[in-house]
């Protein structure tokens, strides 16, 4: 028998797969797939203080071993997610889940987050501090140490529950940025957000998403996705949740052994809606196949000796 | 929606860049005429989304036109295994038809249809169809239609074909209680501002998951944000907003 539980800030998991935000919604559409109490937890659709319908359509591309995205964080905003969403979800996840944050301001941010700090089922805050896809926010407060902090302390200031904060790779030094929020009180890190990408269509000759750029995912950006976590764990002393392009229960090793926690896992639920349930199950496999008898005790091993 | 391994039982070309293929497997997730199937497809990431032409309780069969890789991919097959997750989409509603519904389809927006022509045989009414192309060569289903015994009115643009014209020129000749289409948007809009009758749209729209997860595929309607995938692809005319 394996022991796939992972703790993160105090939260015991069954085991560390995590659906990523936006590639999950609310669950409901994987609810009645399959039963998704299976799962560590999983991180809920990015909310933002305001309803937000999001970017003009094509918002997405296909690339080799990946996909462009630009919804641009369409939610429903706080309010209905705490009245309608939240209660719905206990219906058919017993567990805690996490809650995704964006904000266009320091203000909301805070307010949001002071908002989801009281809803007894969410077990983290997770704020996202790199959205590629939208303007004035989202990811320029992850691309710069001082305003990452800023966030940081701001919501950790209205909050009592765990506060990690979701980087963004499109900088240049991503460990910069990671220390300045764990200065700044950040209870644990997720990383990486989707890679800023583009595609054209040759018959159009414009790009195939109508905001021209996206969020690059899927298993093209594992390797930087894994090479982020691996350069972070190394400085700083928090949980890290890892992601990018995992797809598969060996990925999830792979990210573990660089540095993280617990994983989340994207894109793959969009290509293959039972690819979390698929991991989970493979995750006693490749723990046989390796020789690894608790999760626990690989987080970061590619770093000793 | 389930996930259904079919296997490829013929793969033809049926007129200019349209193909039909036949699928055997299980087709148990399908509750609608208009749903629509996503195909996974060697050596790329995201699914082709494929409306059902018809199917039955162990086949399926699905036309489709060449538009890029994937569908040329699948056009090659010729046998073998495909990962399908099956019953997509809302589909169109058959209960508010009235006793002569028209169905108006353009081009890959035709097969849809056919489904949805038997069924409304089915249940006793008497559909008429109308199926516009731009040229000759690229008719397909006529016959299939006129062997199902009802009107079929064909358009073709340069007139080389049937009526010369759009599906509207046809449409305005003929009575119907309600209509159903499916085509590309500009047929839609024509089809919308052409008649005074109620009726149900299917869309397309760029997918990511194409079960309602990703919300890559959101549209603004008069009864809110619906996602095309999984509210959709049918939306009736009252809620449209062009």
């Amino acid at each position: 028998m394996v022991d796939t539980k992972v703790i993160l800030s105090g939260w015991e998991l069954d085991n560390p797969v995590i659906p990523a935000s936006g590639t999950f919604g609310f669950g409901k559409e994987f609810a009645d797939l399959y039963d998704i109490n299976i799962l560590g937890t999983f991180s809920f659709k990015g909310t933002t203080l305001n309803e937000r319908f999001g970017n003009s359509t094509p918002r997405i591309a296909e690339c080799t071993a990946g996909m462009i995205n630009s919804v641009g964080l369409q939610n429903p905003g706080v309010e209905h997610v705490v009245k309608y969403e939240l209660p719905e979800m206990k219906k058919y996840f017993h567990k805690k889940v996490i809650a995704n944050v964006s904000g266009f301001s320091i203000d909301e941010y805070k307010q949001t987050c002071e908002i989801l700090d009281k809803q007894d089922n969410i077990g983290i805050i997770e704020v996202n501090i790199s959205c590629p896809n939208v303007h004035n926010g989202g990811m320029a407060f992850g691309t710069d140490p001082k305003n990452a902090a800023e966030v940081t302390k701001a919501v950790k200031s209205v909050t009592t529950k765990p506060v990690y904060i979701k980087l963004s790779p499109n900088v240049t030094d991503i460990v910069a940025i990671a220390k300045s929020c764990e200065d700044a009180g950040a209870d644990g890190l997720s990383l990486i957000n989707t890679i800023l990408g583009m595609r054209i269509d040759l018959n159009k000759k414009k790009p195939v998403v109508a905001n021209k750029m996206g969020g690059f995912s899927g298993p093209a950006i594992f390797p930087v996705a894994l090479r982020m976590v691996y350069q972070v764990y190394e400085a700083v002393n928090i949980p890290i949740i890892g992601m990018g392009g995992v797809s598969t229960s060996d990925d999830v090793i792979e990210m573990m052994i660089a540095g993280a926690t617990a994983v989340q896992v994207g894109a793959a639920n969009l290509v293959n809606p039972f690819a979390c349930k698929e991991i989970i199950e493979g995750l006693e496999n490749s723990m046989n196949k390796y020789g690894i008898k608790s999760l626990k005790e690989i987080i970061g091993g590619a770093h000793n000796g | 929606m389930e996930r259904v391994v079919f296997k490829i039982k013929d793969n033809k070309k049926i007129a200019k860049n349209v193909f039909e293929i036949k699928l055997e497997g299980n087709t148990d997730a399908i509750t609608k005429s208009g749903q629509f199937v996503n195909i996974q497809l060697d050596g790329l990431y995201l699914r082709r989304p494929i409306s059902v032409c018809d199917y039955s309780k162990n086949s399926l069969t699905l036309v489709y036109k060449v538009v890029g890789k994937g569908t040329e991919q699948l056009s090659k097959m010729e046998k073998g295994d495909l990962d399908v997750l099956v019953g997509l989409g809302n589909g169109y509603d058959t209960e508010i038809s009235g006793k002569e519904p028209v169905l108006i389809g353009g081009g890959v927006g035709v097969p849809p249809l056919f489904n949805l022509c038997k069924k409304l045989l089915a249940e006793g009414k008497k559909p008429s169809v109308i199926l516009g192309f731009n040229t000759k060569d690229e008719i397909f289903y006529e016959e299939e239609f006129k062997k199902l015994g009802v009107n079929v009115y064909v358009t073709t643009v340069n007139g080389e074909y049937g009526i010369k014209g759009f599906v509207i020129d046809a449409l305005k000749n003929i009575n119907y209680t309600y209509f159903y289409t499916c085509g590309p948007e500009p047929m839609l809009k024509a089809v919308y501002n052409s008649t005074t009758t109620s009726g149900q749209f299917s869309f397309e729209e760029r997918m990511g998951c194409g079960f309602g997860a990703c919300m890559g595929c959101t549209c603004k309607t008069k009864y809110g944000n619906k996602r095309i995938c999984k509210d959709g692809p049918v939306l009736v005319k009252e809620e449209i907003i062009w």
